[in-house]
């Protein structure tokens, strides 16, 4: 029996409230937020798995409930597999998660990252500032309702927009998003590229 | 690179130990043949930077060696990169931070227009927050069209009204 599917037996006799998630590659399971951490530290001090490898946010869509949903991965080094936790935000207007630096320092900055782009709250972080994104930026990039060029926004330094009168843009997108074409061997057609070229910032959209 | 400048042609027979010029002319001469850049490398651009420094391009033979990383003794920043909004800000201080005369080169597709990164994270183009004098095309340039950014600057430094801006000033 491989060392994940004893690790979920056991977490399952402790918390009913964990089940088995659908996965394409290791074992993995939901957990409510509320038992999270003490899942996590069952998982590290009890079953080996001392090394958290990711923590990353998923947001399923505006309409969606649970939205948003925080998923950890771990990995065992002494019997070298991983294992992953989903947790979902019981919250979808201020999604939050208990933290979980205490169990791992790394935890730290994969979690303002999560914040950064998702907006998930970790409770209990000791410093929960943005990571990519500058401090001030008023949205959460990855989030389904934000577009992928961006929206108009200041830029970070009020002197600089002072003296440029400039800002942060909506990228121009000029028929993209600008994507490879899968398959193709000549590198020239091969790069990326926007799928509809019939508009561009000088010739309007057509149907627009 | 010693040009033909015909305001510095100079016949030893005629003037013996006197150069006759105009002050605009000997001034940009020396402007030009020492322009001491400030790397601004950001990214993979920064790469093909250090390729046309190193030996086999030799940004030496055109009199721009000498890179600096501080903006007080530089002349020339050279954009080389994706310019993030993050780092938009540091990029408008270090030129502020130059002394005049500066001049920016936009190296690359990322730097002259945001590039292929069409983001809500990306900086559509140094030139919005900074007046560039060169842009280079490719992604990342040959360092020769680098070097041929050098010399678009060089030429533009010797049509340049250097003195005679300083006087009415």
């Amino acid at each position: 029996m491989p060392k994940a599917l004893e690790a979920i037996a056991a977490l399952k006799g402790k918390w009913p409230g964990v089940t088995d998630r659908a996965s394409l590659d290791q074992p993995a399971l939901n957990v409510p937020a509320a038992d999270l951490v003490a899942v996590l530290r069952f998982l590290r001090d009890e079953q080996g798995y001392d090394m958290l490898s990711d923590v990353a946010g998923i947001d399923w869509s505006v309409g969606a409930s649970p939205r948003f949903t925080v998923v950890y991965h771990l990995l065992s080094t002494t019997s070298h597999d991983y294992i992953r936790v989903a947790a979902d935000c019981p919250s979808d207007q201020a999604p939050e998660v208990p933290s979980a630096v205490d169990l791992w320092p790394g935890a730290n900055w994969h979690e303002r990252e999560a914040f950064d782009m998702f907006g998930i709250r970790f409770a209990g972080h000791p410093d929960l500032r943005r990571i990519l994104m500058w401090d001030g930026y008023p949205h959460f990039p990855l989030r389904k309702d934000f577009p992928l060029s961006g929206v108009d926004t200041d830029l970070p330094d009020a002197e600089v927009v002072a003296e440029t009168k400039t800002n942060a843009i909506a990228a121009p997108m000029a028929g993209g998003p600008f994507v490879a074409s899968p398959g193709e061997i000549n590198m020239t057609e091969a790069e990326p590229r926007a799928k509809d070229e019939s508009w561009n910032e000088r010739r309007p959209k057509p149907g627009n | 690179m010693v040009s033909a400048n015909s305001e510095l042609t100079y016949d030893s027979k005629i003037e013996g130990d006197v150069i006759v010029t105009r002050a605009d002319a000997v001034i940009n001469w020396i402007r030009s043949n020492s322009m001491w850049p400030m790397p601004m490398g950001l990214a993979c651009c920064a790469i093909e930077l250090m390729a046309v420094a190193a030996s086999r391009f030799d940004i030496a033979r055109f009199g721009a060696e000498v890179m600096r990383f501080s903006p007080k003794q530089s002349d020339c920043m050279i954009v080389s990169g994706t310019v993030t909004y993050k780092m938009s800000s540091a990029v408008r201080r270090i030129y502020d931070q130059m002394a005049e005369p500066k001049w920016v080169i936009a190296m690359g597709a990322c730097a002259s227009t945001g590039g292929m990164y069409r983001s809500y994270a990306v900086l559509q183009g140094v030139d919005r927050i900074l007046p560039v004098d060169v842009y280079v095309s490719g992604c990342p340039p040959r360092p020769e069209a680098l070097l041929d950014a050098l010399v678009k600057l060089q030429d533009k430094v010797k049509r340049e009204r250097s003195f005679s801006k300083l006087n009415t000033a």
